[in-house]
């Protein structure tokens, strides 16, 4: 317990504050916009937590963004600045689908996570690429991973037209029942909502990044090489290899956000006109999270629940669900602008300073 | 630790405050503005836009704009929900059954998977889609004959032609788009064989830019009227068209879905093939109202009024062009002419 203190006492006050501001803003912008921003937000709040199948639809939201949300964090401490999770995420949906419909004859107990594990090891190789150039040729991943978004987008739908496509749709065959993560029981449980074990996996996946870069020797090198690498390889660590390595791992969390969403709530893919957008929202997530892995998880859950809650919000209130986008932003910016925050903490802290003296 | 949560309580305290001082200053206006309705019905109607948005200029805008005509006529109450993605169709359909709503629209094909897992889900559910045909017995499944409109603008295009070129733009290579272009096609080789008719699909509905780069290699070939079937990607062929009509180049766009001179104006476009998405819409929310909603396939085509060109072509085409038109469609109507379909199994 002292220790997950320790961990946040210093920065969740931040965040914290952040948070409350970014929705005092978007309460700003609402009565500018002539809507009613207690309502706004009373609907959204009851959207989240109003019933069973709500909730539940809730976490299918904030599950994808979670994962994402790890890779860009786990990047982050190595660092390396991941915007490719975009394309990690398409790359890791289009190798579940892959296997979900073309492997045939598995029991479920294989097929399923034999789809996760590859989807979560493409969308590792494809981030991998970047770390390559990156190690082997200093090309900043930035640009790398940004590109390679967009050869994931096209890739994706050339395999999805050309190896998989149901005749005359722009979408894939459906998987085979034994690919699928969804959890039956706990759908029917509460109403319907789609249920899947990838929200477990987004847990575990946190709990893996958390004892990967503190308790272990591998996690001590990435991080030091994230923190300078040339100290790191002074100290005779090989800073490409661990470049390779952590743009490998954080990929593989993304790929397997997009591997749970084909395997447990879509059950097939669409070609895409446009990137999904959730492994940019990962880099939200991951602000949010302070990069952190259970920052993250709250990060996640924050945003999941924020863009969930934005349908009941137009649907109770009238507010467009593009509003939560700018709250969202504003919590971001006031996460990445501590100043800011601090000094409206000031006469806070002052007073407090003034009791102690007195 | 103790510090943090002192300071957390007196933020959120803070905010209830402001919120609360904020939120009763609007709540006389709204509470105004729903008095004001004046509502007869106690049916209530729902529609989930596909991610175009409900300000798609399309036919998202043009299935609300029917919704709220049937609002006014009747009393009823509708609402709509917009999709940001794939993911939210069947949350944002599951919000409007699951409240209550007599009926609950899914606009465009995109949806078909969710409406038909809803469906399934709520057999008491009444649900209806625009533009794709779902297999459940409470889905009305309403699709156009978009060939016959288009084969009716091909007729305009056809005629109008000084070049002897014609380009169709699809958004992507899909049994409803391909219906467009094989309707335009054959209109076109009725009243011109000589014309030749070039397709090309740009594989997004919602890529201007690309819509704007085929626009001007279809111009550069020599191409003089073009017809885009490809949503907001139309956008980047009027951009052209009209970039082009500016520096004095005589050369055309046909409209698509709704009347889009209204938007583009009529120095560029040509005529538009109009599909009646508001009418499909206004017509089966009615048929909740009188309680006589029942599932199935409608396929509405030019005998229903269902597509047809606008009316506003007179203004750029010859009454001349104008009366064959009418005389193709009476001719399409009576069942003299079959346009070929791609829908055709």
């Amino acid at each position: 317990m002292n220790k997950i203190v320790k961990i946040f006492s210093g920065s969740i006050i931040v965040p914290l504050t952040a948070i409350v501001m970014g929705l005092l803003v978007g309460a700003l912008i609402m009565l500018l916009g002539g809507y009613d921003p207690l309502l706004a937000y009373q609907s959204l709040f009851s959207q989240v937590f109003g019933n069973l199948y709500d909730l539940g639809e809730t976490f299918r939201e904030i599950t994808p963004l979670v994962l994402t949300g790890l890779a860009v964090a786990f990047a982050f401490r190595a660092g390396l600045f991941n915007i490719g999770g975009e394309g990690q995420f398409i790359i890791g949906m289009t190798a579940a689908t892959f296997v979900g419909i073309k492997i045939t004859g598995l029991p479920m107990i294989i097929h399923a996570p034999l789809a996760l594990i590859v989807g979560g090891i493409c969308g590792g190789l494809w981030a991998a690429i970047a770390g390559y150039f990156k190690a082997k040729r200093g090309v900043n991943e930035v640009i790398t991973t940004i590109m390679l978004n967009w050869t994931a987008l096209y890739l994706a739908n050339y395999i999805v037209r050309h190896f998989l496509l149901l005749k005359g749709q722009q979408r894939s065959e459906n998987l085979q029942d034994s690919a699928s993560i969804s959890i039956q029981w706990l759908s029917e449980l509460l109403g319907n909502a789609r249920m899947h074990w990838g929200t477990l996996i987004a847990v575990l996946a946190a709990v893996f990044f958390y004892i990967l870069l503190w308790k272990t020797k591998q996690g001590f090198e990435l991080r030091a090489v994230g923190l300078n690498p040339h100290a790191a390889e002074y100290a005779g660590m090989n800073v490409g290899r661990n470049i390779i390595k952590s743009m490998f791992i954080s990929g593989m969390f993304a790929g397997l956000a997009g591997a749970v969403q084909i395997l447990g709530v879509f059950h097939y893919q669409s070609v895409m006109s446009g990137t999904p957008g959730i492994g940019f929202d990962g880099i939200a997530v991951a602000l949010i999270g302070m990069n952190h892995p259970f920052g993250v998880l709250l990060g996640g859950f924050l945003f999941g629940s924020l863009t969930y809650g934005s349908a009941g919000m137009s649907f109770g209130a009238g507010v467009p669900p593009e509003l939560i986008r700018i709250v969202i932003g504003s919590i971001i910016f006031f996460i990445a602008t501590p100043g800011i925050v601090r000094y409206v903490l000031k006469p806070l802290y002052a007073k407090r300073k003034k009791e102690k003296v007195l | 630790m103790k510090k943090s949560i002192k300071l957390t309580m007196v933020m959120l305290l803070a905010l209830t405050l402001v919120l609360s001082a904020c939120g009763k200053k609007n709540e006389a206006n709204n509470g105004g503005a729903a008095e004001g309705n004046g509502t007869k019905s106690d049916v209530k109607v729902g529609m989930v836009t596909d991610v175009g948005g409900v300000n798609d200029k399309s036919f998202n805008q043009s299935a609300w704009e029917g919704l709220q005509a049937v609002k006014d006529s009747d009393g009823i109450s509708v609402d709509y929900l917009q999709s940001t993605k794939p993911d939210d169709y069947i949350t944002n359909l599951n919000k409007f059954v699951k409240g209550g709503y007599n009926l609950t629209w899914g606009i465009g094909m995109d949806l078909g998977e969710a409406i038909k897992t809803v469906a399934d889900q709520n057999k008491d559910a009444n649900l209806a889609i625009i533009d794709a045909v779902v297999d459940a017995p409470n889905v009305k499944s309403i699709t156009f004959a978009e060939n016959e409109g288009s084969f009716l603008v091909g007729v305009v295009a056809g005629l109008t032609t000084k070049t002897n070129k014609i380009g169709f733009i699809g958004g992507a290579e899909i049994p409803v788009i391909e219906n467009f272009a094989v309707g335009f096609k054959a209109g076109i080789e009725a009243v011109n064989p000589n014309a030749q008719v070039m397709i090309s699909y740009t594989g997004a509905f919602d890529k201007p830019d690309l819509g704007k780069t085929q626009a001007a290699t279809y111009y550069n070939d020599g191409a003089d009227i073009l017809f885009p079937a490809a949503g907001a990607t139309g956008t980047g062929v009027f951009n052209e068209g009209t970039a082009r009509k500016q520096k004095g180049e005589d050369v055309w766009v046909i409209g698509v879905d709704k009347d889009q001179s209204l938007e583009f104006g009529d120095e560029i476009t040509l005529t538009s093939m109009i599909k009646r998405v508001d009418e499909a819409v206004k017509r089966v929310s009615k048929e909740v109202v009188d309680g006589t909603f029942k599932g199935g396939v409608e396929t509405l085509s030019l005998k229903d009024n269902g597509v047809g060109i606008a009316e506003t072509s007179s203004k750029n085409v010859s009454a001349e062009i104008l009366a064959k038109v009418e005389e193709f469609k009476a001719k399409i109507i009576s069942g003299e002419i079959v346009v070929p379909s791609a829908l055709a199994e």
